[in-house]
């Protein structure tokens, strides 16, 4: 009669040559077994913190760039209503998106027919493919936009870098950047994360009268409204700066929103 | 070989690197400051004990045909479960590492101890070993990453030790050191020091010229 004790049939398993065939697919089908076990078991019971963690990063970035604009931590300090809300936008209409809410934005950017390919004239900041749909904080007070900030992203010199655009109510101005994820040469490249150059961007003026978009990171420091200081020894990464900051302020960009908040239709 | 000499031969005289020159990759990439230089030091030096944990208590079962992809298997577990906790309870840290930590999987280190030493000695010897040679990476990366840090940007562990000209010291940060480079010069030095004073870690030149016999006319 056939032995069915499992523990009997393991050790016949162990007790077979190292080489034979069943007890290499056997070896190896039970590291994989553990490894698998070892990594989903990781991965989801960390994963509630992770989380936690993102997102409290990207909050304290965006707290930190509302407190580096001048006057905005009044209005938020002086009023209940001037709280910051969260618009999901098409970027090609210029409005708020019909069916796509802060909670379903994720699920709705993993399907690809949600983005938009972009030649390489239009594709400045080096992204290759722009999402439809984005999410960006308004500030009000009372009726009027005091502030807007933007998410934007694209190639730097070493990686992609991701950052947060504030626009003043005017849709003139910028109010102020926050670099939330850059992976630029340490001491160099990497110093768009220093409040000193950040400041530079108060008050920087996008494009002239005629609609022109005239911004850029200057060469050294800036001479014009239309520039923000350079930083020595990083023009890759000043450049890169430059490109995405014009592209997401320009017509693939934001350009269509920015317009729709002049027309007062916010 | 005696546990306490398995374990203090790869500190200095057998160090992973400096010696066996294995794991470079990482040591010239995380090595910008001392922060992240000890917290890869630390993921490693976990990484490579546990693995060689798991190799050795499996080193009788192992089919040779696939022992290689079975320790690979296993040390990248160990280095995504490692990945996920940084990045769960050492979020900014991790940040910095990047990729890095996820490379340990490839950190020639790691295979050579579970392949050399742990596939054939028992547990308690294989961890000791792999904790020596952990320590021994780790005191070449801390080396590393101190003055790295201390005169590229004159801070250690964040904290500034030589004010710099910017604000209103008298130091002026030598920006390469935040290169890459800089790390691969260290590390020469060291090899070179080290060498120098232990000449019995020296290689015998693999080449050696043929004389030539000056042509007369």
């Amino acid at each position: 009669m056939a032995d069915l004790n499992p523990i009997h049939a393991w050790q016949r398993m162990l007790a077979q040559p190292n080489e034979s065939r069943g007890k290499t697919v056997f070896v190896a089908f039970l590291t994989a077994l553990f490894c698998t076990l070892l990594v989903s078991g990781a991965t989801v019971l960390l994963r509630p913190v992770q989380t936690a963690n993102r997102a409290a990063e990207t909050q304290a970035r965006l707290e930190a760039l509302l407190a580096a604009i001048p006057g905005m931590s009044d209005i938020l300090a002086a009023s209940e209503e001037a709280q910051l809300s969260t618009v999901v936008i098409d970027l090609a209409r210029g409005r708020a998106a019909e069916n796509v809410t802060p909670g379903t934005l994720e699920s709705a950017l993993m399907d690809t027919a949600n983005w938009t390919a972009l030649s390489p004239e239009e594709d400045v900041a080096g992204i290759g493919n722009r999402p439809d749909y984005a999410q960006v904080f308004l500030l009000r007070e009372g009726e009027a936009i005091r502030l807007m900030i933007l998410p934007i992203a694209g190639a730097g010199y070493n990686g992609p870098i991701d950052a947060m655009l504030a626009v003043n109510g005017d849709m003139e101005t910028i109010a102020g950047i926050a670099i939330t994820a850059q992976s630029e040469t340490p001491g160099l490249g990497a110093r768009i994360e220093e409040p000193r150059w950040q400041e530079s961007f108060a008050g920087t003026r996008w494009q002239d009268a005629s609609g022109e978009m005239r911004f850029a990171v200057a060469k050294g420091p800036a001479t014009t409204d239309y520039e923000v200081d350079g930083i020595t020894g990083a023009t890759r990464t000043s450049n890169a700066m430059s490109r995405i900051i014009r592209f997401w302020l320009g017509p693939q960009g934001y350009g269509p929103l920015i317009a729709a908040v002049k027309r007062g239709e916010f | 070989m005696a546990l306490p000499r398995i374990f203090t031969e790869p500190l200095l005289g057998r160090n992973p690197v400096t010696v066996q020159i294995l794991g470079i990759c990482s040591s010239l990439a995380v090595t910008t400051s001392l922060e992240t230089a000890a917290t890869m030091a630390a993921s490693l030096t976990v990484v490579l004990v546990l693995s060689s944990l798991a190799v050795s208590l499996i080193r009788r079962h192992l089919p040779n045909s696939i022992r290689l992809i079975v320790q690979i298997v296993i040390v990248a577990s160990l280095v995504i479960v490692i990945d996920q906790v940084l990045q769960a309870y050492l979020f900014e840290i991790s940040q910095r590492l990047s990729v890095f930590v996820g490379l340990i999987t490839t950190n020639c280190l790691v295979l050579g101890r579970t392949e050399g030493f742990a596939r054939s000695n028992p547990p308690l010897p294989s961890m000791i070993d792999a904790l020596g040679n952990g320590l021994g990476y780790s005191a070449i990366l801390l080396a590393v990453g101190a003055i790295r840090e201390l005169f590229g940007q004159g801070t250690l562990m964040g904290l500034t030790v030589l004010p710099t000209a910017e604000q209103g010291g008298w130091f002026t940060p030598l920006s390469l050191m935040l290169l890459a480079p800089s790390a691969f010069f260290i590390l020469g030095f060291a090899v070179w020091a080290l060498r120098s004073a232990f000449p019995e870690q020296q290689e015998a030149p693999e080449h050696v010229p043929p004389e030539v016999q000056e042509a007369r006319p």
